[in-house]
């Protein structure tokens, strides 16, 4: 069935009914001697429009799966079907070359029996198609003879159009929830198969990351499986090195482009600073492995340490930190912006300088809006991957030398994944272990910086 | 600069004889303001004022909205400062000092004159936090037992000790409108200021704390020269020794209170004061 069908039938009945609707409306009004209407004929147009499309909608969205089950149960039920591989990859693919075959006859032909599959595919897919139309058109019929029987002069259609539109609002919210669940779901899922294989202990309080992914499923030794060089390879680039240049640099550009800029500078010099957050992630990262990276082997070698690696920590954390600027700064600009002037005069009015009100009433006063901007900031760098790709390897050490090659959650997630991995395999499965940790730790940080938020607002307004 | 002494009467009216009897008792005026004009970019707030402001006197500006009286006040400490667009032309002098002099340091001068707001502003820190910011930015205590003492002083001048003693440790956002009014005149005498400007700061509070108020600046008189801007011509009356009447920027009118409002010598601050308009 093509996707076109369920939307043409939709918006042709809908609007039929639209028309029909307000026509009839229209004749009440006539008729009618009232100077006040529940409803403006428009009103009754959508009332009916809703009723007839969205229940016929919402079933031919249904009916797509459900009679792709169907047909796909009527092909493998046919004579043809009988020389199929019992499973495997070739088998999909003549399935699949079936079903081209059968949308589109004149398309490549590799397998024979696939020519022969096509015919059924094509027949039993008219056939559900047929049916499909048929149950949607029975079903806007009803609809349709429901709305005709309430369409009379005193029927609130105003006041049922606004609850459509509630549900139409509420149906699309749930879908950015349901997927969030979905997401959340799949995670626990994998991560329940890898704790399966590998303790949670072992993971989770691991010294060495080392997976094997060619090891046997039955031979795999858990030890090579301890996380907590990544966790501490996250934490060291994104939450101590990425915020020793992001906070001081943020904080103070803040306070200089709120309390000290006058509003031309100020009107350039924020975007400006913002343009930082928009740069793809990827540039950042060939600037770091290409101009900070060997640029800190030279000072360290300089500076006589043996051996130093243009590969480090130091060199993703750095330009981490430069990006994530914009995230501290445009949050404690807005919260130190948010600071009642009175608090400003009520300082300056006591004989405070300018630099003492800033640091002893503005800052403190603004604090937990700028701590929930840190917040969201480390949450942002520890989710950051393409710049530790690039910058600071893929090797997991367990050290606290900033001058050498250290990896991140997010990089062997990557890794982990890329490879030829079998989803059998706790190799494979480590990715989904690792990202719930992740994912627990990001919801955690953008929780706490929510909840600071909201305290926040309480305080001031 | 030292100020030479008035000898041009400014152009207000008679009621400046009365004043000038008075001030042989009191010496010379704290301050001097003279021919003073405040602009906010284009627009004309205050034109050609000229008055002057006594130790030991409460004296009110009353007027109708707009009339500049809060951004005369404003002016006195520099306040107008912190607007970018304000402009303030004319002399204005504490002690015969001129504040507008370059030499002057605004931040001493702020020392000098404090200020009180017409909404309560205490800092979100606590009660004792907000007594002791003045004198530690100013050096005023060498110990913690010094600013204790301080602290304790400026909260019983300001009325509010026995209310807060057991709690100096709680926010001062959690006191009610009046305490924390209070608080916010106990933040301002700590850093033993002589004059006190005090921007409606009853407007924000119910009558029993406005009583409260207007009872402590009675008390407080005495130490420091006191200006109040008001709307209510009532508070004005209860509260001040002198009163100034300004209309659309000018000063009409400024001689004793009871003078003012028993025997105006303006028809519109008879107008004002009866209620005719404003």
């Amino acid at each position: 069935m093509s996707p076109a069908l369920p939307i043409l039938l939709a918006l042709g009945l809908g609007l039929a009914a639209w028309l029909f609707a307000r026509a009839r409306a229209q004749t009440f009004r006539a008729n009618s001697t009232a100077k006040r209407h529940a409803a403006l004929p428009s009103h009754f147009g959508w009332y009916a429009a809703i009723w007839v499309a969205v229940p016929m909608a919402l079933f031919l969205l249904a009916w797509e799966p459900i009679s792709a089950q169907l047909i796909m149960a009527d092909v493998l039920d046919s004579p043809a079907a009988q020389g199929l591989p019992a499973f495997g990859q070739q088998r999909m693919a003549i399935l699949a070359e079936a079903r081209n075959l059968a949308n589109n006859p004149g398309g490549p032909n590799f397998y024979d029996e696939a020519r022969g599959l096509a015919d059924v595919y094509a027949a039993s897919s008219q056939f559900y198609t047929f049916i499909g139309v048929a149950i949607a058109l029975l079903i806007a019929g009803a609809s349709a003879v429901y709305v005709y029987l309430r369409l009379k002069p005193d029927l609130a259609a105003r006041n049922h159009v606004e609850r459509m539109v509630m549900g139409v609002l509420l149906a699309f919210s749930l879908v950015a929830i349901f997927t969030t669940l979905g997401i959340f779901a799949t995670l626990v899922f994998e991560t329940w198969r890898f704790f399966g294989m590998v303790s949670p202990l072992d993971f989770l309080f691991g010294l060495q990351w080392n997976p094997d992914p060619m090891s046997a499923v039955e031979t795999i030794d858990p030890s090579r499986y301890g996380a907590v060089p990544l966790f501490w390879g996250t934490l060291f680039i994104g939450a101590i090195i990425a915020m020793i240049v992001a906070i001081p640099i943020g904080m103070m550009s803040a306070i200089y482009l709120t309390q000290y800029a006058n509003p031309r500078f100020r009107a350039w010099a924020k975007p400006a600073l913002e343009i930082l957050a928009g740069v793809p992630t990827v540039v950042y990262g060939y600037f770091a492995a290409l101009t900070i990276g060997p640029a800190i082997r030279d000072v360290a070698m300089a500076i006589g340490v043996s051996n130093p690696s243009s590969e480090s920590a130091l060199s993703a954390g750095l330009v981490m930190g430069v990006m994530i600027i914009p995230f501290v700064s445009s949050m404690a600009d807005d919260s130190i912006a948010a600071v009642p002037s009175a608090m400003r005069d009520g300082s300056l009015a006591m004989g405070a300088t300018k630099n003492e009100t800033i640091r002893r009433v503005l800052v403190p006063a603004a604090l937990p809006g700028i701590v929930a901007g840190v917040m969201l900031a480390v949450s942002r760098a520890i989710g950051e991957t393409m710049i530790v790709v690039m910058a600071a390897s893929t090797a997991a050490n367990l050290t606290a030398n900033p001058l050498e090659a250290m990896t991140t959650v997010t990089v062997q997630i990557v890794a982990l994944l890329t490879g030829e991995g079998s989803f059998d395999h706790p190799t494979t499965l480590a990715a989904f272990a690792l990202g719930f940790v992740l994912f627990l730790v990001t919801l955690a940080l953008n929780f706490i910086a929510l909840r600071v938020v909201k305290r926040f607002r309480e305080a001031y307004e | 600069m030292v100020m030479t002494e008035y000898t041009e009467a400014p152009k207000i009216r008679a009621a400046m004889p009365s004043i000038d009897a008075e001030r042989a008792d009191h010496g010379p005026a704290k301050m001097t303001a003279r021919d003073v004009s405040v602009y906010y970019g284009d627009k004309q707030a205050i034109d050609s004022v000229s008055i002057d402001v006594f130790s030991e006197y409460v004296t009110a500006f009353i007027g109708p909205s707009g009339c500049g009286k809060s951004t005369f006040l404003r002016s006195l400490n520099r306040m107008n400062d912190t607007i970018a667009s304000a402009r303030v032309t004319g002399q204005i002098a504490l002690d015969g000092e001129d504040i507008y002099d370059s030499g002057m340091d605004v931040v001493q001068l702020r020392a000098r004159v404090g200020m009180v707001f017409q909404k309560p502003n205490p800092f979100p820190k606590s009660i004792y936090e907000n007594i002791a910011y003045g004198p530690r930015i100013h050096g005023l205590a060498d110990n913690k037992a010094d600013l204790d003492v301080i602290v304790e002083k400026s909260l019983q001048r300001a009325g509010l000790w026995n209310e807060v003693k057991d709690r100096l440790t709680d926010t001062g956002t959690a006191l009610s409108g009046g305490q924390q009014q209070r608080l916010c005149i106990a933040r301002a005498i700590a850093v033993e200021p002589e004059v006190i400007l005090m921007d409606e700061p009853c407007s924000a509070l119910d009558p029993i704390a406005t009583a409260k108020i207007e009872e402590l600046i009675d008390d407080l008189r005495g130490n420091y020269a006191i200006v109040i801007v008001t709307h209510s011509m009532q508070q004005a009356a209860r509260v001040s020794q002198r009163t100034a009447f300004f209309h659309l920027g000018h000063l009409v009118e400024y001689g004793l209170t009871s003078d003012v409002f028993t025997n105006p010598a303006e028809e519109r601050t008879k107008d004002y004061i009866t209620g005719r308009y404003g």
